[in-house]
């Protein structure tokens, strides 16, 4: 056994030291000299109009710089075009201070710049702004018939797929079926992080910009485009992230803030927000759903149609795929999926952890209890007489598909063989036990991604890929890939991210980032390793004179022949002898197009859970979850584990507990704090158990990773609501389900 | 946050004299409410006194055979205190049910006493509330209310005290002990928070510039059959929904003596002794258990997303009761309560 393999094994993040040693910097942790503080003030109405904003009489304050707003921004971009990030939608992207109409509730309206932070706020505090106020409406309930096609798509987003079969005449003709609506409130990202930007100015409009992002290409992009600078004038830094879960997908308007005041003072300057602002920057939008099943007397689907109603804002129109996975999870001949959107004057929803999936999947699988109980089947049973073999959406194969095995594997972890299948049926006491479970899809995607490895003379190993890392555990896995290519030790290694300076990287978002970067740092490795060998090959009696690049291998520092292992050379002595202070490669790595065509490339989960109700106080504790992940090639179980953890956390929060809720008096959001948007404390945590189903996988990637962040969610809000049913006999259709909906 | 000045006070006439000498000053506790409040702007006092060092942390016997519990004591150091623990364990419980570890260990009595609701509108100086601006109008009624009262609100304000601490207190009934300019006086407990009436600008009854120094609790702690019983929208570091104090006294299955006070309801620490009086002579029985809950939400009026919590809070004094009755408190809380 090698020491150099590393990929598949559990080493510690590799970042873990600096952080909790505190010298890994955060954006609001770069304290370059003379920075100025910036601090926002938000609309507290919906729509309307700013009349006037009183610069002058905060201006008068020592210490106070600047107030900007739409009535002193200088000139800036003037086509949409120019605002539109990687992942804008399609309409207008909002622009900050652009303009003295409000169209959502705490809007940015004006930005106070002061010598310290306590000053801009205080100054922030004082700043009078009057307002004209129009009727808004935010409640998504008034917009039931007025949904509308979205007018275009963003990155990721695909219309679903047109409909199969006749499902409605199935519907109507099918002895056993359901009809049903799911809701759930709007939801915001919340990470710890705040959002903060540091603007280093450099001279003559050339910036450092020091930003929370998932995209550091995203906002060179967008700064350059809005504010006229090159793209060698605007480096843009994210090396650590507190968190992002998607919010740090698009610009936001932080770092326009920040970015605005140092090109007009000339000067660095940082822009923080507070937790209250960080709901008025994009959120999981408000959903209504809609699920009609039916089935044949052998328990197969006969039809099955679900459509989904979202918010969007007046300006954009926001997509994610809501509905889409519902036509391929199971074999169904009468097919329909709806998708329409309705606009409200809130602020653009925005990608949130497996964003749409996160949403349509407890509506098709709560639905898929309701059809199970309907028809007199277990849940688990039902779903194994609607397995589809095949994605019916695009008429394919999948790549793999080890879904069986992790509803085989999870069930058998969790005894559900144990359950009975009446609800109300496990008691202790006041205490009512349920069991339920459910699965998840989530697409395995490639994106294009380049990387650059060098090699110096002392044997130590740089790569480096402007990719972005929230916490996932990027920097070990491209380390893990990195390291097992070259055959080095993993502390030979050093993997950087997050700098526009190093080569082009995709968005962290979609679990892609493994797949994509991981393929472009192997990809990257490997013409390095073929300079190497070429370098070996020039020296002289070289062991491996003649040999292919493809018939060599890189173990345990050696550089050596496959089939005659003696054959080989020590990588530091090759460096040494030949004289060259390091060797350098960069590589691109695009999807196989031509070997993934044919097929549907997905990863999968089965999830099990059993909560504890009580019968009169409505109170629940989900104590046991089992998730069962088919992910194919795991690079790292510890991280990929941790993953799927903080993906339990995230689906038992959204059944539980979490929602923003508006207030549409105001149309604003009302519990904007941590106190009172609840998410899971350790409190509420159950036993969990992560089961990585082997899933070999040759055709979505050479590494034959699919992305673990979004998957690891799925399942886990609807197998908790499953449970809740199994355990009280009601069913809850509109989340979070806290215990008023119980009593 | 507005600018403000700072002093630490040396003994409580110093603190005292500080305070006054100023305009709009606050003492300062753990800081772990007001501070909160003054960056959202809510309070902005252009003066602080520290109090949190004064030396008021005792925990000490009373010769009545009473506890005093000092004003600057934490909230950690009284709920661990082996008085408190053996004497009066509703009270441990009810501490460890609020907030967090952290939160606790900076918190003192005296601030747990007078934090704030914890109302959305009153936080959000954007929305109009009555509380932190006379006369502006209560965003809560027919706004979103879900954690706002149901017993003893007023057209003006339906705001809850969001304390667990004193919940325990108010079925407990200590005297609050205060030092202000005109000297020294003694609060009953059951006195010292108010209803909101057509003045929810007030919490309390305390007078500008006075300083709470101590809680005295009587001798009678209920230590047997007791319950602190809290439900909430997490299962910790969420304020009460409804939380139940029930302290017992009993002779063989009859009720001698009974405490009951409610959390999460009302503008103060709702004890009800009509229902103890209900309950004295009464069988420890689930008939009589019923009839007591009953008793005690008859008069309560839902505000719409509070509607749940009359019929939440009728069950739950009924567990309460059944839990105290049968002297169980922490068995069936490691459930609910999973505080510390
Ligand atoms: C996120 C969060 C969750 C919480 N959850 C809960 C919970 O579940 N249950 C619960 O009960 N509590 C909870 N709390 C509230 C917490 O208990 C209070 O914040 C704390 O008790 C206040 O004490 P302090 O010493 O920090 O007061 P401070 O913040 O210092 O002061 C609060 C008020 O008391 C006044 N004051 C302080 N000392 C004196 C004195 N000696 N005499 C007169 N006035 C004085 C101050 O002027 C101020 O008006 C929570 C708080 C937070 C922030
Ligand atoms: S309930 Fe009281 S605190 Fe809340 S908004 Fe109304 S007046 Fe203000």
């Amino acid at each position: 056994m090698s020491q150099t393999d590393h990929i598949g094994k559990g080493p510690n993040r590799v970042d873990g030291p600096l952080k909790v040693s505190g010298t890994a910097h955060y954006a609001g942790e770069f304290n370059v000299p003379n920075l100025a503080y910036g601090y926002v003030v938000n609309s507290p109405i919906a729509k309307g109009k700013v009349v006037q904003v009183h610069a002058d009489e905060v201006l008068a304050l020592p210490g106070v710089l600047a107030v900007y707003s739409h009535e002193n921004v200088p000139h800036l971009a003037w086509f949409d075009r120019s605002y539109k990030d990687l992942l804008a939608p399609g309409g207008s992207p909002f622009r900050p201070l652009h303009s003295p109409d409000i169209t959502f509730n705490q809007q940015p309206v004006a930005l106070v710049m002061a010598e310290t932070f306590e000053l801009a706020r205080y100054a922030a505090a004082l700043l009078r702004v009057d307002y004209e106020q129009e009727k808004h409406e935010t409640n998504l309930e008034t917009k039931r018939t007025e949904g509308y096609l979205p007018g275009g798509g963003k990155l990721g987003y695909a219309p679903p797929p047109p409909p199969r079969g006749n499902p409605e005449k199935a519907w109507k003709n099918a002895d056993q079926k359901i009809e049903a609506e799911y809701t759930h409130g709007a939801q915001h990202h919340n990470p710890m992080e705040l959002f903060t930007s540091t603007v280093e100015w450099l001279g003559k409009d050339k910036i450092t910009v020091y930003d929370k992002t998932q995209g550091v290409f995203n906002v060179q992009r967008y700064l350059t485009g809005v504010f006229g600078l090159s793209k060698d004038n605007c480096r843009v830094v994210s090396q650590f992230m507190g968190g992002g879960f998607g919010s740090g997908l698009r610009p936001q308007y932080s770092v326009f803030m920040a970015t605005l005041a140092a090109l007009e003072l000339k000067r660095s300057v940082r822009v923080t927000l507070t937790r209250q602002q960080m709901f008025s920057i994009g959120h999981r939008p408000n959903t209504l759903q809609f699920v009609k099943l039916a089935t044949n007397p052998d328990g197969s689907l006969a039809s099955l149609q679900h459509h989904a109603l979202h918010e969007t804002s007046l300006f954009e129109d926001y997509t994610e795929n809501v509905v889409n996975w519902s036509g391929m999870q199971y074999q169904c001949d009468n097919v329909k999926l709806g998708y329409q959107l309705a606009q409200l004057d809130v602020y653009s929803p925005q990608d949130m952890r497996a964003p749409g999936a996160a949403t349509g999947n407890p509506g098709i699988e709560i639905a898929m209890d309701e059809m199970a109980y309907a028809a007199g089947l277990d849940p688990l049973e039902f779903r194994f007489r609607n397995y589809a073999e095949r994605d019916q959406n695009v008429d394919k194969p999948f790549s793999s598909k080890k879904l069986r095995e992790c509803y085989r594997e999870g069930a058998a972890k969790f005894g559900w063989d144990k359950r009975p299948l009446e609800p109300r049926s496990m008691r202790e006491g006041h205490l009512l036990t349920g069991w339920g479970m459910a699965g998840g899809v989530w697409d395995a995607m490639q994106m294009p991604s380049r990387a650059s490895a060098r090699i110096t003379a002392d044997g130590r190993l740089l790569v480096l890929s402007g990719a972005g890392e929230n916490g996932a555990g990027t920097y070990t896995i491209m380390t893990q890939i990195a390291a097992e290519t070259l055959g080095l030790p993993l502390e030979a290694v050093t993997f950087e991210l997050g700098d526009t300076d190093q080569p082009q990287a995709p968005l962290q978002g979609g679990s892609w980032t493994a797949a994509s970067v991981g393929t472009a740092v192997k990809n990257a490795c490997d013409a390095l390793g073929e300079k190497l060998l070429k370098l070996a090959q020039k020296q002289k009696d070289s062991p491996l004179k003649d040999a292919d690049y493809d018939e060599v291998e890189f173990v345990n520092g050696q550089l050596r022949l496959r089939r005659d292992p003696d054959r080989a050379v020590v990588l530091r002595d090759l460096l040494q002898a030949s004289g060259v202070t390091q060797v350098e490669a960069e590589s691109t790595a695009l999807p196989n197009m031509l070997k993934q065509n044919g097929y549907s490339l997905h990863s999968h989960n089965a999830v099990f859970a059993e909560v504890q109700v009580d019968e009169d106080l409505g109170t629940v504790r989900v104590t046991r979850v089992v998730n069962a992940v088919a992910a194919g090639r795991i690079l790292n179980r510890k991280t990929a584990r941790s993953q799927v953890l903080g993906g339990v956390v995230w689906g038992l929060s959204m059944a539980l507990m979490e929602e923003t809720i508006m207030d549409h008096k105001f149309g604003r959001y009302v519990n904007h704090n941590y106190a009172e948007y609840h998410i899971p404390v350790n409190a509420d945590m159950p036993h969990i158990d992560v089961l990585f189903v082997h899933e070999d996988d040759d055709i979505v990637n050479p590494l034959g990773v699919k992305g673990i962040g979004e998957v690891g969610m799925l399942g886990v809000t609807a197998a908790i609501a499953n449970a809740i049913f199994h355990a009280t006999g009601k069913r809850v259709r509109d989340l979070p389900i806290m215990l008023d909906k119980l009593l | 946050m507005y600018p403000f000045t700072y002093s630490r006070a040396t003994d409580v006439a110093d603190a005292v004299r500080d305070k006054a000498g100023h305009g709009a000053s606050a003492y300062l506790g753990g800081g772990t409410n007001l501070i909160d409040l003054m960056k959202y702007n809510v309070e902005q006092p252009a003066h602080l006194v520290n109090v949190a060092k004064l030396p008021l942390d005792k925990i000490e016997d009373l010769p009545d055979g009473g506890l005093r519990l000092g004003a600057t004591a934490t909230n950690a150091d009284t709920a661990w205190n082996e008085q408190v623990k053996a004497r009066y364990p509703m009270l441990n419980q009810a501490i460890l049910a609020g907030a967090s570890p952290q939160l606790r260990n900076a918190a003192t009595n005296a601030g747990n006493l007078m934090q704030r609701t914890r109302c959305y509108y009153f936080y959000d100086i954007e929305t109009p509330c009555n509380k932190r601006e006379p006369g502006s109008g209560c965003s809560a009624i027919g706004g979103y209310n879900r954690i706002h009262a149901i017993l003893g609100a007023s057209e003006a304000c339906i705001a809850t005290h969001p304390s667990d601490m004193c919940v325990a207190l108010a079925a407990l009934a200590p005297t609050v002990r205060v030092s202000g300019p005109n000297g020294e006086r003694s609060i009953a407990f059951e006195d010292f928070h108010r209803l909101p009436g057509d003045q929810p600008q007030y919490d309390n009854i305390l007078a500008e510039g006075e300083l709470i120094t101590s809680l005295d609790l009587p001798e009678k702690g209920f230590a047997k059959n007791f319950t602190y019983l809290k439900l909430r929208d997490r299962h910790s570091y969420a304020f009460a929904l409804v939380s139940v104090a029930v302290g017992l006294e009993l002779e063989g299955n009859t009720i001698t003596d009974a405490r009951l006070a409610l959390g999460g309801v009302a503008h103060k620490p709702w004890r009800d002794k009509s229902a103890e009086q209900l309950l004295k002579g009464q069988p420890a029985t689930a008939e009589t258990f019923g009839r007591v809950a009953a008793h005690v939400v008859a008069n309560a009026v839902g505000q719409g997303s509070n509607d749940f919590k009359i019929e939440l809070a009728r069950r739950a004094i009924v567990r309460a009761l059944q839990q105290a009755t049968e002297g169980r408190q922490r068995a069936t809380d490691a459930f609910l309560n999973s505080n510390p």
